[in-house]
Order: C-alpha cells, then sequence, then structure tokens
C-alpha cells in the first residue's frame, strides 16, 4: 500500500528554481514559513535558504547532486541516505552525484554520527524529499505532454504516458516543476515498488578509497599550513617545568608552544615532529587524583560495597524475595577502560583569523566542534566554517571536541593555519575512553526455578548510569532492585560504540545463563520463559518490545540449530540497544581435542533493511569488534598513564581470529532502525556462554585473554 | 638533511629530507602521494604497506635512505584507472567501511597474489593477518582476495 504523507506546516517542503536554472528541493521544519517557490541561485539558496534538512538539486541536462549531511565513518550513510531519495524520485542513479555536506544547521538537522540515529531520524524525512520532487516533476510533465496526471509515471529520470509513446526526461522538467506549488499531500511508494532501497547499491566512494585519493582529514593539506603534535599531560597532572632545548635543536622544527597543560612541536612536515616530541623534558606535578590501575580496584570494591547507591529501578519487594528464595545466585563481572583506536589517529585542522575561523576535519560533531571553539575563542558561531572530510573511523571517540578546540587555540597563538597530528601513543593516551564499570548480579529463584527477584548494582569511573533499567529482564521479574555508583575519575571517558551495553549486555547475559543453568532449564528456554511473563504480566515500565525480543531470540534459535547437535557447544545471547533487536549463538567446536570457536550466527530485527550491504558491514563489523575487545581490550594505569600505547600492546583482532559469521535478518514491516552499534553488544555474552558450554570455566571479566582460567581453556579463536 | 632520488609509480622524484625520514612521511609530507596511510607507526597495522621492488613493506619504518634506487609502488600507483584486478575485485565485494586501511589492505593482497597467484584460503589469512581493519571487514577482504585470484 502506497502510503501519503500530509506537508503540514511544520514539516514542509521548500523549493526554489536556481538561476542556472534547475530545481531545488529539502525540507523544513521548525519555520512558519509557508511553502512557496524561490526564484534564487544555486549560492542564494544554500545562504538564505532556512531549515532545509536534506537537500536535492536537478538541472536541466538531468544531473542530480543530492548532499550527505551526516558525518561518514564507515556507516556508509553516504551511500544509503541518496538511495533512498532516488528510490522515491525514480533518479536514474548513474547520473546522482552524492555530496558531502558542510556544517550547516540552517538547512540541516542532527548533522552528527552517533547512536546509530540517522536512518530513524531521516527515513520519512528523505522519502518525502524524493516523492515530493517527482510528484512536482509529474504534475509539470502533465501539463508539458496535455495528459492526466494519473496516466503518467516515472522511471529512472524519464516520464512515460501509459497509453501513448510520449516521454519526456526530468531534465526537460525542473524549470517547470520548481514554478509549481508543494503539493500538501505526497504519495510515497509502496514498499514492494522499491528499486534502490534493500538492494546492495555500491558505495559511492570506492573510486576515491581504492586509488588513494584524499579523503581523510590527515590528507588535509593547505598553503601556508604548518604541522603541530602536541604532548598531553598524564591523567590528574600538570605542567611544572618544560625544558624544550632539545626538541628546538631538530632540524625541521621551528617552534615549540606551551599553553593550558600542552606542549606543542610546530614544524613544515610531520617527522621531525615526531623526533622532537620524544625529546621534550616535561615535569609534571599532581592536579588531582593521580590513579593507577590499582587504585581503581580498590574504589571498585568500595562502591560494589558502599551502604548507599543512587536507585535506578525498583519493582515489588526485593528483600522479601530473597529471603524466600530456595536459591540465591551472585555474581561479578568486570571491564577495563578501553581507547577507540580508530585506524585514523585524532587530528585537525584550523585556520583561527580576526574574528573567524575555518575548521576542517574528521568529526563525528561538527556542531559542537563549533560551538566549542566559539566559546572558547570568542568568535561568533555564525564566522566559523566546519568541513567535514571523511573520518577514518570514529567508534564514539570523535563526538568530543577537544581535538578540534586545541587546533584552533594553537592555530590562534601561531596566528597561522595549523593541522594537528595526533600520533598512535597519542591517540591512546589522550582519553575519552569506555569507562571501566563493574557489575554485581543477584538472582533468587523459587523452588519450581522462576526468577523471584533480581538484584544489580553497576559501579562506574566517569561512567554515568552504568545500567539500562527499563531493558530486559526488567518487566519479566516481580521484585527489582537496579542500582548505580558512579567514581569521579581523573581519566577522562566518553562514548565508546554502544555505549554501556556493549559491557552490559556481556555481562548480563552471561548471568542470565548462570542462572538459567541454577535453574536446571535450558538458556534459550529461560529466556522466552521469562519473555512470556514480560508479555502477559508485565511489571512496571518496559523499555523494549516484547514480541521483537522474542522473534530474534526464536530466530536465532532456529538458524542455529539450538541444542540440535551434541558435538556442538554453543552459547546464546540477546540485547535490544539503540532501537535494534539481535540474539547470537556462538559455537565451539571440539576439533583434535582442543575447543574452536567455529562460527557465530546472527539474527537482527531492524525493521525494513535499506542497504544490504551496509547492513551486513555493520553486523559483521560489530560482531568482530565485539569479539575483538572481549578477548584482548585492555588498557591499564600507572600514575595517571596508560600502559598500552600502541598495537604492539594493545591488540586488535587480526583476520586469523575471526570465526564464521551468518548474518540474518526478520522481514518486519517496522520503519528502518540504525545498525552502527546494536549487534556488537551481544557478541560478549554469546562467546562466554559457549566458552563455559564448551569446558565449564565462566569467564567473568574481560579481556578473556588475560584471565587465569583461560590458559587451561586451550580454546582455539583461529579458524580451522 | 640529504638529498635522495626516489622511483615512486615509474617517476623520478628528488627530496631533501633527513635520512631517518620514513618513506611513508616522504611520500605523504613531501610528494603528495597521500594515499599511503599513517596509524601506528612502528609496523604493526598494515595502513603504510607499500610495494619496494613489488615486495610489501611497511613504509612508516622504513627509512628514506634504505629505499636507494629500489622501485617504490604505492597506491596511486598500482594501476592507471583504478583497473587492477585486486581493486576492481573490492569494488565488486564493496569491502570497504571506513576505508582508512583499505589501500594498505589492497597493496599486500596485489603483492601477495602476484606470487601466489592461486592461493588457499588459509594462505590468505597468513598473508593479510598483517593488515589490521578496525571496522572488521576481514571476511569481505577474503573473499575479494579470493576474488581478485580468479578474476586474474
Amino acid at each position: 500500500m502506497a502510503t501519503t504523507i500530509k506537508t503540514n506546516r511544520r514539516d514542509f517542503l521548500k523549493i526554489a528554481a536556481t538561476a542556472t536554472g534547475g530545481l531545488l528541493i529539502g525540507f523544513g521544519w521548525s519555520s512558519c514559513d509557508t511553502p512557496k517557490v524561490q526564484v534564487l541561485s544555486t549560492e542564494e539558496v544554500l545562504a538564505k535558504a532556512h531549515n532545509f534538512n536534506s537537500f536535492l538539486s536537478i538541472s536541466p541536462d538531468g544531473d542530480i547532486v543530492i548532499y550527505s549531511p551526516n558525518p561518514e565513518l564507515g556507516q556508509n550513510i553516504i551511500t544509503s541516505f541518496p538511495m533512498i531519495v532516488a528510490d522515491e524520485l525514480d533518479a536514474d542513479w548513474k547520473k546522482v552525484r552524492v555530496l558531502q555536506a558542510p556544517l550547516d544547521n540552517q538547512r540541516f538537522e542532527r548533522q552528527l554520527t552517533g547512536g546509530s540515529g540517522a536512518m530513524p531520524h531521516s527515513w520519512e524525512r528523505l522519502r518525502k524529499a524524493g516523492a515530493s520532487a517527482k510528484y512536482l516533476l509529474l504534475s509539470a510533465a502533465a501539463a508539458k505532454l496535455e495528459v492526466p496526471q494519473e496516466e503518467l509515471y516515472a522511471e529512472e529520470s524519464m516520464i512515460y504516458h501509459k497509453n501513448s509513446k510520449k516521454k519526456i526526461s526530468y531534465g526537460e522538467l525542473v524549470m517547470d516543476a520548481a514554478a509549481l506549488e508543494i503539493p500538501e499531500e505526497v504519495p510515497l511508494k509502496d514498499p514492494k515498488d522499491f528499486k534502490l532501497i534493500g538492494t546492495p547499491v555500491k558505495n559511492v566512494k570506492n573510486k576515491e578509497m581504492f586509488t588513494g585519493q584524499p579523503l581523510y582529514g590527515l590528507d588535509v593539506y593547505k598553503d601556508g599550513m604548518v604541522n603541530a603534535m602536541i604532548q598531553r599531560a598524564p591523567f590528574g597532572m600538570k605542567i611544572k617545568s618544560v625544558d624544550d632545548a632539545a626538541a628546538r635543536s631538530v632540524k625541521g622544527v621551528l617552534d615549540v608552544v606551551v599553553f593550558k597543560n600542552n606542549v606543542a612541536v610546530v614544524g613544515s612536515t610531520t617527522w621531525p615532529l615526531m623526533k622532537a616530541k620524544r625529546m621534550l623534558k616535561i615535569e609534571y606535578e599532581p592536579d588531582g587524583a593521580v590513579e593507577s590501575t590499582f587504585d581503581h580496584d580498590r574504589l571498585f570494591a568500595e562502591m560494589l560495597d558502599a551502604k548507599t547507591a543512587q536507585i535506578m529501578r525498583q519493582d515489588g519487594d526485593v528483600d522479601a524475595a530473597f529471603k524466600n528464595a530456595a536459591q540465591v545466585i551472585t555474581a561479578e563481572y568486570q571491564c577495563p577502560f578501553l581507547p577507540h583506536a580508530p585506524m585514523e589517529p585524532q587530528n585537525f585542522f584550523a585556520h583561527v583569523k580576526e574574528d573567524s575561523a575555518e575548521l576542517i576535519g574528521p568529526t563525528q560533531t561538527p556542531d559542537r566542534a563549533r560551538m566549542e571553539t566559539a566559546r572558547l575563542l570568542g568568535i561568533p558561531v555564525e564566522n566559523i566554517t566546519v568541513d567535514i572530510t571523511r573520518l577514518g573511523g570514529g567508534f564514539g571517540r570523535r563526538l568530543m571536541a577537544d581535538f578540534v578546540v586545541e587546533a584552533a587555540e594553537l592555530s590562534k597563538i601561531l596566528d597561522k593555519p595549523v593541522k594537528v597530528t595526533w600520533s598512535r601513543e597519542d591517540d591512546n593516551t589522550g582519553g575519552g575512553y569506555r569507562p571501566a564499570v563493574r557489575y554485581r548480579f543477584s538472582a533468587a529463584l523459587d523452588e519450581a526455578g522462576n526468577m523471584i527477584g533480581y538484584k544489580l548494582r553497576g559501579a562506574g569511573m566517569n561512567a554515568g548510569n552504568t545500567t539500562r533499567e527499563n531493558n530486559f529482564p526488567s518487566g519479566a521479574v516481580p521484585n527489582v532492585l537496579i542500582e548505580n555508583v558512579n567514581h569521579r575519575s581523573t581519566v577522562t571517558t566518553n562514548a565508546w560504540r554502544a555505549p554501556i551495553t556493549n559491557f552490559l549486555a556481556y555481562a548480563e547475559q552471561s548471568f542470565l545463563d548462570e542462572v538459567a543453568l541454577a535453574a536446571k532449564k535450558d538458556p534459550v528456554a529461560f529466556r522466552l520463559e521469562l519473555l512470556k511473563k514480560a508479555k502477559n504480566e508485565p511489571v512496571g515500565q518496559l523499555g523494549y518490545d516484547v514480541d521483537r525480543m522474542i522473534g530474534v531470540v526464536e530466530g536465532a534459535a532456529e538458524r542455529a540449530n539450538w541444542g540440535k547437535n551434541a558435538n556442538v557447544k554453543q552459547g546464546f545471547s540477546v540485547y535490544f540497544s539503540h532501537r535494534s533487536y539481535v540474539a547470537q549463538v556462538a559455537d565451539i567446536e571440539m576439533e583434535n581435542d582442543q575447543p574452536v570457536l567455529k562460527r557465530i550466527t546472527a539474527v537482527t530485527d531492524c525493521g525494513v533493511v535499506v542497504h544490504p550491504t551496509g547492513a551486513d558491514h555493520q553486523v559483521r563489523g560489530g560482531i568482530v569488534d565485539g569479539m575483538g575487545h572481549a578477548m584482548f581490550g585492555n588498557l591499564t594505569f600507572e600514575n595517571g598513564m596508560p600502559k598500552q600505547r600502541n598495537f604492539d600492546s594493545y591488540r586488535l583482532i587480526r583476520m586469523k581470529e575471526v570465526p564464521e559469521v551468518n548474518v540474518h535478518y526478520l522481514q518486519t514491516p517496522f520503519e528502518p532502525t540504525g545498525l552502527g552499534e546494536p549487534a556488537l553488544p551481544p557478541t560478549g555474552g554469546a562467546i562466554a556462554n559457549a566458552i563455559y558450554a564448551a569446558t565449564g570455566q565462566r569467564l567473568r571479566a574481560q579481556p578473556f585473554i588475560e584471565q587465569k582460567e583461560y590458559s587451561s581453556l586451550n580454546l582455539q579463536i583461529k579458524r580451522a | 638533511m640529504a638529498n635522495f632520488n626516489l622511483k615512486i609509480n615509474g617517476q623520478s622524484h628528488q627530496v631533501e629530507v633527513d635520512e631517518d625520514t620514513p618513506l611513508l612521511w616522504v611520500l605523504r609530507d613531501h610528494l603528495g602521494l597521500v594515499g599511503t596511510k599513517y596509524s601506528c607507526g612502528i609496523a604493526q597495522c598494515g595502513a603504510c604497506t607499500v610495494h619496494v621492488n613489488g615486495e610489501a613493506m611497511f613504509s612508516c619504518t622504513m627509512p628514506v635512505s634504505s629505499v636507494g634506487s629500489d622501485e617504490v609502488t604505492t597506491i596511486e600507483g598500482l594501476s592507471k584507472d583504478g583497473n587492477h584486478p585486486v581493486q576492481k575485485a573490492w569494488d565488486e565485494v564493496d569491502v570497504a567501511q571506513c576505508g582508512y586501511c583499505q589501500a594498505g589492505q589492497i597493496m599486500t593482497a596485489a603483492a601477495f597474489l602476484k606470487k601466489n597467484p592461486k592461493p588457499t584460503t588459509d594462505e590468505i589469512e597468513n598473508a593479510m593477518n598483517r593488515n589490521i581493519c578496525r571496522c572488521g571487514t576481514y571476511h569481505k577482504i577474503r573473499e575479494a582476495v579470493a576474488m581478485a585470484a580468479k578474476t586474474k
């Protein structure tokens, strides 16, 4: 069924003819203007138009330009967004050119990459942009061909008349279309008529990526630019003294600048700076708590035993449930700090002038970068431009603006355009980490093995709320207490792909496995039993859709042949995060008396799969990421300084360590939700539960390879 | 500082740099060949992989003084128009996510397939294990190398 969307005053479309000829279209959300046609040049439209969100233009020769407003870090939104517009427009994809839009919050909304939120936010808006343009082109064609509009149809940038051989191209119609009123109602396609959506359209940037064209922040070289690298202070420390004599003697070093807690070496090229930075003699002194991992261990123990905690959720009478329990299961889980370690280290270009600034680089939040720069330097926001380069990975680190602001500050001090490059060591030691977290879980079971009580206390280092209190199994248990304790550490933290849930899911899904086995129940049957309770007798507020959760649990059990082969030891895990549902099964098989992690099967419900290649990349990549960090990722501290500073000691997963991954989707009618994060959280739990099934060893801390039980497992993670 | 005459992508280039300057930074900062990427700087990740006399090498730890008259090929010079069988397979399989490591992956794969035109899956994995992909595109890299071997 085709749906009809009303264009109301708060959600209207904008249209304009360009002076060079052509049609421009975009949307507004909050303006009180009424839709009307304006004749403007492209530049005027770019400069004056308000509240445009997405934006496309069609020229008289039929070229179509679609702007992609969101930063691109590998989620391939730069392909999937234009696919949606082009599908509703019935555009000839070969004539579509996609451009990365600069920061412009007059025209675009939510110009950020994070929270797996772009697709759910923009799905309908992008469809409307394409559908509205097509509607106008059809109207113009009806007038020009002198036939009723209902007798026309569009295909690959052409409009055809059903009952004659009449046809006309989009390019020939754009000037007429631009003179029309925007319709109140726009018909959207029936999903069965999608031509691009749901097909494996190739990444629009393949050629540039695979031939080494400049795309990323580190590839920015501007006239008159100097390079800089910065030595930043250990956590909890400040600079006491700097001896830069040796650094200054390195050929190619132009200057050494001390600002805030930074020592910047400046030069015309990068290599002399790498050498000079190592020759800086900087003395630091405490400026707060100077923490080591040893201190964090002590603080965690205190927090888990603290008399008071912030209560996040309370259902029923937990004390009574535990008092009356036939069996109580308690376990603690822990995870370390982690750096994001994108392949492209942090960097940014800044050119700050008297009362303006030009910023260029890889950021997930261009708006925040601009605001923080404006605030620091006292420059009006409207005088600061931000160009978004492609990002060589982000994983949340580039949601921060520290690396932008320091470049801007240094540019102002030097009175020159500057590119600040972080070394890998700078990137690993520069903070903004996934917080270290510990959990204490308790479950109360009655005689029949029903979970009648559930307690969770999360303790975190700058973690905010370490729980997701309304997520499963909340709603399925009558007596629940969920608490949080936080320590304000001097070690800085930030969102890390699937914040909190990237570790909470492993801990919770492993613990539920422990409870299921204590109740002598199959782990999948145990989860389904709880979900049925949540459906039939929900307790309190539920943050998840029970039916969709059941869907992926049953789907994964079926796809993975759960429990059907005695030679395959399996681990189950399911998690809801960022609006999508993912269940996973890890399979361990014995080969030559050695347990081998053979495969992971994932079943996802993300509604409509817009771009199957992109979805497959995100699910697969999330699983590889989740496995890699569960197995190897660790960042420990000594006197405020991380010990794992590069890839020789901070281990990332490699090709030979990756098992077979099978990816499936449930065909559900829901609007598409994001996949940048949701496949990662379940992976650690699926693997840990499979390890338990195969070896009887329960791994309650990450990274797995550093646990004392691990070496005795003799686990083989390479493909056989 | 010293003068070096380098043969890169079939052309001769003169640079004046310190002799310990890694080839990577000569390519990026002095010659504008930015397809070769910096990521770890200690020969751990492979993002900086180039060919030196056809051999896949980590350019981040290779001093320019050791290059001599060897032939260097970077991603920009691998083919005329991105039509090397490995590049074509990378496009066909749609390998990349963020793409930052992929030039290095392609260079490693191209050098490997020249030596071993009909590799087994194990051989592909052994060869490609030196390159890290933080996005986790390993399955697709493996598929693309196998495809390139078949289409050569």
